[in-house]
């Protein structure tokens, strides 16, 4: 991907940045130019503006992959998520910092910022939002507290690892 | 508008076709669909090709005139187009061609499609094919096809009580059909146990639930229905064809457990057609993973919502059963030829309504439905197929 398909998207991916309809109030991620559920449809146009999520959501459906996307081979097995915010939008997303069998349904999470995937070792490093668990689980944690994203705090660094 | 015609039909084997390149599968499917039609090429008006990604695969884009040329036909300059809409572009050239000869303009049409898939390696097939999602939004994440699917499968799951075994069915029932059909890619039969004991793809799908990546292509002759019968005894009238869109993203659907481009489409359709779900006989319905079947079924009427699983483990879709699907071997037996795949159903379907269908002929087949879907059902393409009495 070139570097500038990767860099217009960053302040989605960094800081989910969405929009908001002013008509009927709905939100989305990523944003848009008009809305598509508004009654007032053509009425929407222009009337679209930013919206920043809070990051924070539960999870709606979750996979287990095995056979990675292309960048994500040394990440295998990692959990795919629909995961629905509180604002209504519905990401797709990593869930990290806990045990693929631990991932249910309903789990509520926080975005948290990190390193998506790079491409090779000498290309881009693509950053952007995963999910960790927002509620106490039974067992150790690996890893510690990282950054959290969206509205609650803005990311300290753009040098946060996987 | 005037009513249109299947006259002929065409495919080469599914599969690993390491020493056939894609100009010659192409040519050969549509020259068998021009014989069978018993058709000359001086009457052809135009060729629409439904084709996913021949840029990607095989470095060759603007394809229509390379087999054009290569059928012989460079001299005469017809019109030909290349058709895409991801894995539903096939059938989606099949809805441009009988366009183009319900409005007049041409009278007879090729509408063939074709893929070559095998020419990269797997890693590289996977990553193009899922460029037919949402990139920027699902692939950038971490998302592939089968993972997309398995969002779709693990929430039918938890909202239905869909099984793992249920899912498991699809594979084993298109398993025995491709062992009753010369042209699949896999002709050997499968157990539950193998399908349910396969390596994880994407949990809780796993290898035999995801369909392979093929080679091959299809063709069909059409024309107007008035003057079909000079040219085949069993002409076979296209009843409806229909098209509906959706949102490109999983996450951004009205409700992540069906497919509402495919509910529309079918709507479309069966009003067009003036008939129901009931009224099918026999139908080739998406599975490119085995979820996608179920939930297929659902959304074109066949099963109530959440029920798909269930009916198909009572049988009701097994040969023999109440509305027979995916004789073929469907896209995991027969293979998934990605552009080939709407239009190989058609010829699946063409041979079951003339009876042609041998082992896996459903008796008495007079109205059938094709079902095709691109990505994750951003696009669904619903053709419905009718015995000319």
């Amino acid at each position: 991907m070139s570097i500038a398909r990767f860099w217009r998207e960053t302040p989605r991916r960094y800081n989910l940045g969405g929009s908001k309809c002013t008509m009927c109030g709905t939100v989305y991620f990523p944003p848009r130019a008009v809305c598509p559920t508004c009654a007032h449809h053509r009425e929407s146009i222009g009337k679209m503006v930013p919206f920043q999520l809070s990051g924070d959501g539960e999870v709606f459906s979750y996979t287990t992959v095995h056979e990675a996307a292309e960048g994500f081979e040394m990440q295998v097995p990692y959990v795919l998520a629909l995961v629905r915010t509180v604002e209504g939008p519905i990401l797709t997303g990593q869930i990290v910092d806990l045990a693929p069998e631990e991932v249910r349904i309903g789990l509520k999470v926080r975005a948290t910022f990190r390193k998506l995937r790079e491409e090779g070792r000498a290309g881009v490093i693509h950053y952007g939002y995963k999910f960790a668990p927002a509620e106490e689980l039974p067992g150790p944690r690996p890893g510690g507290p990282r950054a959290a994203v969206g509205a609650r705090t803005a990311p300290e660094s753009d040098r946060a690892s996987a | 508008m005037r009513d249109v015609a299947v006259l002929g039909v065409g495919m080469t084997k599914f599969g690993e076709l390491w020493d056939r390149s894609f100009r010659e599968i192409g040519i050969e499917a549509g020259l068998q669909a021009l014989v069978d039609a018993k058709l000359s090429s001086s009457d052809l008006g135009a060729l629409f090709l439904g084709n996913m990604a021949s840029g990607s695969l095989i470095d060759q884009e603007h394809i229509g005139p390379l087999i054009l040329d290569y059928a012989g036909l460079g001299a005469r300059h017809l019109p030909a187009v290349r058709v895409e809409g991801g894995g539903a572009s096939g059938s989606l050239a099949l809805h441009q061609g009988y366009l183009a000869v319900a409005s007049g303009l041409y009278d007879f049409v090729v509408v063939g499609g074709a893929e070559k898939l095998t020419d990269v390696p797997d890693a590289t097939g996977n990553q193009i094919t899922s460029s037919t999602a949402d990139h920027e939004w699902e692939v950038v994440f971490g998302g592939t096809l089968p993972a997309l699917w398995a969002l779709i499968a693990r929430r039918h799951m938890h909202e239905y009580g869909t099984t793992r075994e249920q899912l498991a069915r699809v594979a084993v029932h298109a398993h025995e059909m491709g062992a009753k059909n010369p042209n699949a890619h896999y002709r050997n039969k499968v157990s539950l146990e193998q399908v349910l004991g396969a390596g994880p793809v994407a949990e809780p799908l796993g290898v035999f639930d995801c369909a392979p990546l093929s080679d091959g292509a299809a063709a069909v002759v059409l024309g107007p229905m008035e003057t079909a019968r000079k040219y085949t005894d069993q002409p076979i009238r296209i009843a409806a064809s229909h098209v509906a869109c959706d949102a490109m993203a999983v996450q951004h659907r009205r409700d992540v457990t069906t497919l509402d481009s495919t509910v529309v489409a079918a709507r479309r359709a069966f009003d067009q057609a003036r008939r129901a779900p009931k009224d099918i006989d026999v139908a080739e319905i998406n599975d490119a993973y085995t979820i996608s079947a179920l939930v297929a079924l659902e959304d074109l009427g066949f099963s109530e919502k959440g029920r798909g699983g269930p009916d198909f483990e009572a049988g009701r879709f097994a040969l023999g059963g109440e509305m027979p699907v995916n004789t073929s071997g469907g896209l995991k037996a027969q293979g998934r030829p990605f552009g080939a795949v709407g239009v190989a159903q058609v010829v699946e379907l063409v041979r079951q309504l003339r009876g042609t269908a041998k082992d896996r002929q459903v008796p008495n087949a007079t109205l059938a439905l094709a079902h095709d879907v691109g990505g994750t059902g951003a696009t669904s393409v619903v053709t419905l197929l009718e015995a000319a009495t």
